[in-house]
């Protein structure tokens, strides 16, 4: 077995590259899974779950546009690209695997984006706030686009709970 | 992944290939830290019921021990398929290690909607080749 490290840290361009691209990665995930289940909505009962489809249709939106400021990013700095285009192909190909069945389900799910990306930005900062390595970005502003989009994660959390909430 | 869970999977996949109690030195050989380091977490896995110490044989993990260190080897599994069959990462052994500490296991279940994973993982696991079977072209039968 090949040695580890065990410290939540980020110390290098490349390392950095790579978690934003899964940044990326994971934007898209969350993006196809509001699109998809907004189309689903709109479908079926669109007047009675105006709120959700709003919802939906919000979190898709943020996501794409999450997505643009993580590439502009990685464009800065020095890394490989990746195959972007195959992985929306895939992304588009695996969503209907993991598909919930219901309306109740579809925001549960949603809230799993959400959670999960705010858990994922969290970590991301923490990570680059113990390192002291030196990026070919600015530090300062990394965190601050990842704070910004952390934020908007967390009141995506907020925004799903309150549904969910009234809905009981 | 926190550092608890990497403790845990480096106890479980030492287990496996040794076949018994994991010695601390092995652990600590595995993750790259000092045998003071791996003790100290060593004995809080212990005060957790995560895993039992027995002097001059080693570590062993309890069951919850055991399915701790499962989930955590099969989101390091996420993180190797992710690499290696969506981003076309050749280090994908190398990269997974670095990233293993920033990927919590959510995160990696969101990765895991879109690669392949065998219904066995993580038991396709090849410690040795510090990948997965069907990765690392392994596997006694079948293939990827």
């Amino acid at each position: 077995m090949v040695a580890v490290s065990v410290d939540q840290r980020v110390d290098s361009d490349h390392q950095l590259a790579r978690l934003l691209q899964i940044g990326v990665v994971l934007e898209e995930v969350v993006e196809a899974r509001a699109y998809r289940h907004y189309q689903s909505l709109a479908e079926e009962d669109r007047d009675l779950e105006a709120d959700v489809e709003a919802l939906l249709e919000e979190a898709a939106t943020e996501s794409a546009r999450h997505r643009e400021r993580l590439e502009e990013l990685v464009d800065e700095l020095d890394a490989e690209s990746i195959p972007f285009e195959s992985v929306e192909t895939l992304v588009e190909a695996r969503y209907g695997r993991t598909k919930p069945e219901d309306f109740d389900g579809v925001l549960y799910d949603q809230l799993c984006n959400e959670e999960t990306a705010y858990k994922f930005y969290d970590d991301l900062i923490d990570a680059i706030e113990a390192s002291d390595a030196a990026f070919s970005l600015e530090r300062d502003r990394v965190l601050e686009v990842l704070t910004e989009i952390r934020d908007e994660e967390a009141e995506g959390v907020e925004e799903v709970t309150r549904i969910m909430e009234a809905r009981e | 992944m926190n550092t608890a869970n990497q403790y845990l999977k480096a106890i479980y996949l030492v287990q496996r290939m040794d076949d018994g109690p994991a010695a601390t030195g092995r652990v600590a050989d595995s993750l790259d830290v000092s045998p003071a380091s791996a003790n100290e977490m060593i004995g809080k896995l212990e005060e957790r019921g995560l895993a039992e110490h027995e002097k001059y044989k080693g570590v062993s993990l309890t069951e919850e021990g055991i399915t701790r260190a499962e989930n955590a080897l099969q989101t390091y599994c996420i993180l190797e398929r992710f690499l290696a069959n969506v981003l076309g990462v050749e280090e994908f052994r190398d990269e997974a290690q670095q990233l293993e500490p920033v990927i919590d296991e959510t995160v990696a279940e969101r990765l895991d909607t879109i690669i392949d994973r065998a219904d066995e993982c993580p038991d396709c696991f090849d410690a040795e080749a510090d990948a997965c079977c069907y990765l690392a072209g392994t596997c006694e039968s079948g293939a990827d």
